[in-house]
């Protein structure tokens, strides 16, 4: 294969944008779930905290090797990028680590002291709360309008970005976005679980969230036309994918109204539902990606500029291959032992 | 100006935070594994209980383990930007390896904690295998970037712009096997003599209950057959490290011995605190020769001193008391595994005298001391440059400021965390005491 330095950064943004992909899917379900581990924390009867918590203790681990993931493909295959990137969100990218640390610590400490559970579940779920909002800023600045430069380098508008409805649009999407799918999840779980009063609150949750978050999703369109117009007019040279993603949404919500097959006792098929909105992310953050090509901070960086050395690609590239195929015998056998296997999601607490 | 003291301290903050736990999250897994092994081997039940509890305190640990590092990896590239340009563009395999043996790690480190029930003995072996190899290569990969900070290679810096880049020159640079090697096996060590430490510590509360007790003894052995063991190959891979200073980094090692004049057959200091008026080390301890045989296997060796070099290229003079701390205690602990070793199997001691106890209760704190201090030591002493003759911290730190809030906030962070952590052990252990985990045992 003979590939040029046009190609070979295509490939590389298209690993990044696969990693943040599966990282903001499995993301808004750990932070969700830690969430809703809170809010049922007091009705016990309802199993609902418990489903959560089933989900949660063996994912955020492996959900959290996403990020650091992120991070490194960033400043593997765009260093001189990832300079700017990290120049500029040394403020919000240190808050982001803080909560980060607070959550993961409080979360694991949570299961070995239960005494203190309540008080413990508390943290980690506001802060897991919190961290999608502050997390999805990054997005924001990439579109340009916030970041200045001075004296030679790069600097972070702050007084810009929270006068900015664009970014609240992000943050609001952030927060429903991370509930909604959550609430899918583990109302898919539940159902496998045979939860009959889990699956019907966490059905109704989702329900409530999804269109708040199909919302704000539109704000972000509206207040990206006026604020990042460059994006906008290439997103919407993507229509025929949007108006894709918005079907895969009916058809999810939709598919919680059918019939459950398996349990004549509720509504909704949560493992469609739950299968046609990631497809529908899927395609909403493909028609984003491929707008913000070729910048990665509009308009200084792109990815061309400050890509990594050709060889150093190279050795990268055939690492990942290697990788996924020693990989990939690991992750199936975690799904099968956690996702799939009714000895544990159904196991009495 | 500030702002890089600010950043190196933040920087050096959380490694010298991260550590603890990472090294313990090495050390550990592979107590685990052996005492699962042996539990296998004799269906002696005092070893599974001993894994299972090993592995409730390693999750609990992983709680910090896992979030420092994620700071640690994403401050690369916030405070010293200019650094990870060079990185990401030579040395980025390392990190990204590195990646999928953290996946290995955090896969089975949740299949053995969350599915343990589940699994067959085999399987479980299995499961801890991984852990251990995917904890070990994450510690090598690592320092690998470190070990390249010492001895760069695979690419040139010709009028600023970075050329042939040689990825696969760079991993395997001169120093990555010697500096790997000898934080994995120090590692090994820490995780042995923090569970010796804690036995010790159990037997001196529990000098009435023979059951206990003697639970407690087998595991302060292993702790200390396996600390002992790893002790003695920590001393001769940190020999052979010294003798890489000796070659490639030759001002370090002058720092390290306070070594100010360049000679042969060179006296080795031991304790004491340089003096840069009298060219001298003030109160020190002199063998003479010996720091030449050290450093090249010969009495007439040349070591070369620090005033061969110019002075804004010396390191920091109290990387000496650093060094000797670290060798101190590494030889202290030989003696502390070889006495145990021989109370009990040669002297054949049923109980150990409190004094002795009181003693190997140090073993593991003091382990971590030494690994604090070779880490500030081997980082900066590697002051002022961030990678070797090539590149200075001061051109690459963060051009963002208000470092000094921040440096302030992880503080807070991280004694939170640490408080925390060692509140919940104290707590669970004290409500699942390990005579529960008897009589299930016996039931
Ligand atoms: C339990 C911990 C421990 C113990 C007992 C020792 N070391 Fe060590 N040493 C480390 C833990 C460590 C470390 C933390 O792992 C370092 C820091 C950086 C590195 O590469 O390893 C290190 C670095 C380090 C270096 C610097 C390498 C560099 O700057 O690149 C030297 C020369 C030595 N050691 C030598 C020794 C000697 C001669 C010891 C004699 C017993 C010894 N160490 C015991
Ligand atoms: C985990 C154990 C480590 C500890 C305790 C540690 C400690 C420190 C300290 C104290 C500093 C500040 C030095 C100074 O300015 O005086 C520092 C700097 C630094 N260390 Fe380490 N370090 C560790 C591991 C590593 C590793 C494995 C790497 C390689 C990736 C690394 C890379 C750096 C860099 C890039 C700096 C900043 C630039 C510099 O000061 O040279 N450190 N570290
Ligand atoms: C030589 C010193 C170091 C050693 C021995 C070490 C070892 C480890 C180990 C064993 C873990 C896994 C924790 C566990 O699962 O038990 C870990 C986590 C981590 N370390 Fe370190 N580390 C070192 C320095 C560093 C440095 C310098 C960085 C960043 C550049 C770093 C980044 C990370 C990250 C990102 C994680 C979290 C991975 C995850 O999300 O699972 N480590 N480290």
């Amino acid at each position: 294969m003979q590939l040029d330095g046009t190609t070979d950064a295509l490939l590389a943004i298209s690993i990044v944008w696969g990693f943040i992909f599966i990282y903001a899917v499995m993301a808004s379900m750990d932070f969700g779930a830690g969430f809703w581990s809170m809010i049922y924390m007091n009705k016990k009867q309802l199993k609902a905290t418990n489903i959560a918590n089933r989900y949660l203790s063996p994912t955020w681990e492996v959900t959290n090797v996403f990020i650091v993931g992120i991070v490194v493909a960033l400043f593997s295959f765009f260093p001189g990028g990832t300079f700017v990137l990290g120049t500029v969100l040394l403020i919000p990218g240190s808050i982001i680590l803080l909560l980060l640390a607070i959550r993961s610590g409080f979360l694991v400490f949570s299961h070995a002291a239960k005494g203190y559970e309540r008080a413990l579940t508390y943290v980690s779920g506001i802060s897991g709360f919190i961290i999608p909002a502050v997390l999805i800023l990054v997005l924001p600045v990439t579109h340009g309008n916030v970041v200045y430069r001075q004296n030679g380098s790069h600097q972070l508008d702050f007084t810009n970005l929270f006068l900015s409805p664009h970014a609240y649009s992000f943050m609001g999407f952030a927060i429903f976005s991370t509930l909604f799918l959550s609430s899918l999840l583990l109302a898919d779980f539940s159902n496998v679980a045979d939860e009959r009063d889990a699956y019907q609150v966490y059905r109704r949750n989702a329900l409530i969230t999804g269109p708040l978050a199909l919302l704000l999703s539109f704000s972000i369109m509206m207040t990206m036309r006026t604020e990042a117009n460059w994006l906008y007019m290439k997103m919407m040279n993507g229509l025929p994918w949007l108006i894709l993603s918005f079907l895969l949404f009916l058809i999810a919500f939709v598919a919680l109204f059918l019939p459950n097959t398996d349990n004549k006792d509720r509504l909704g098929k949560p493992r469609l539902a739950v299968i046609a909105i990631t497809l529908q992310y899927f395609t909403a953050s493909y028609v984003y990606g491929r707008a913000h090509l070729p910048y990665m901070i509009y308009p200084d960086v792109t990815i061309q500029s400050g890509f990594t050395a050709p060889e150093t690609f190279r050795a990268l590239f055939i690492s990942y291959i290697i990788g996924f195929i020693i990989l990939f015998p690991g992750f199936y056998y975690f799904w099968k032992l956690f996702m799939k296997d009714k000895r544990y999601i159904k196991q009495p607490e | 100006m500030n702002d890089l003291i600010f950043a190196r301290s933040l920087f050096g903050t959380t490694m010298g935070f991260h550590i603890i736990f990472a090294s313990l999250g090495v050390g550990i897994p592979l107590m685990i594994l052996l005492a699962e092994l042996i539990y296998q081997k004799t269906k002696d039940p005092h070893y599974g209980i001993m894994a299972k509890r090993w592995t409730k305190a390693q999750a609990v640990l992983l709680g910090v383990a896992i979030p420092t590092g994620t700071i640690a990896g994403t401050q690369l590239a916030l405070l010293w930007p200019g650094f990870m340009e060079v990185i990401g563009k030579v040395m980025s395999l390392p990190f990204q390896i590195e990646i999928y043996a953290f996946f290995i790690e955090a896969l089975f480190m949740s299949i053995y904690v969350y599915a343990a029930d589940r699994l067959t003995p085999l399987m479980r072996i299995i499961a801890v295998i991984f852990i251990v190899i995917g904890a070990a290569a994450s510690a090598i990969l690592i320092t690998n970037v470190h070990a390249f900070q010492g001895t760069p290679e695979g690419f040139k810096i010709v009028g600023g712009e970075i050329t042939d880049v040689q990825p696969w020159t760079a991993f395997f640079n001169k120093s990555f096997a010697v500096t790997a090697g000898h934080v994995v096996v120090s590692a090994f060590m820490t995780g042995a003599f923090i569970i010796a430490t804690i036995a010790a510590y159990k037997m001196l509360r529990n000098r009435g209950n023979e059951k206990v007790y003697t639970l407690h003894r087998k595991a302060l052995l292993l702790g200390l057959l396996v600390g002992g063991v790893f002790s003695l190959i920590t001393a001769i891979s940190g020999h052979e490290s010294a003798q890489y200073l000796h070659r490639y980094q030759p001002e370090k090692l002058a720092g390290a011995e306070g070594l100010f004049e360049t000679q042969s057959h060179a006296p080795l200091a031991i304790g004491g605190i340089p003096d840069e008026a009298t060219q001298s080390i003030k109160w020190a301890i002199e063998i003479p020769w010996a720091l030449s045989f050290l450093a090249g296997n010969r009495f007439d060796t040349v070591v070369k001193g620090l005033n061969e070099f110019p002075r804004d290229e010396w390191p920091p003079l109290f990387i000496h008391t650093l060094f000797n701390g670290m060798v101190l205690i590494g030889s202290l602990l030989i003696v502390y595994a070889a006495a145990g070793l021989i109370w009990r199997r040669v002297l054949k001691r049923d109980h150990f005298p409190r004094w002795m106890l009181i003693f190997f209760t140090t073993a593991g704190p003091l382990s971590l001391l030494a690994i604090e201090f070779g880490w500030v030591f081997a980082c900066t002493g590697r002051q002022p440059w961030v990678i070797y003759h090539m590149q200075k911290t001061s051109e690459v730190v963060t051009t963002s400021g208000s470092i000094g809030i921040l440096f302030l906030l992880f503080f807070i962070v991280y004694v939170i965390l640490g408080a925390a952590v060692v509140f919940v052990l104290q707590y669970y252990f004290k409500r699942h005491p390990v005579e529960e985990d008897l009589k299930t045992s016996e039931a």
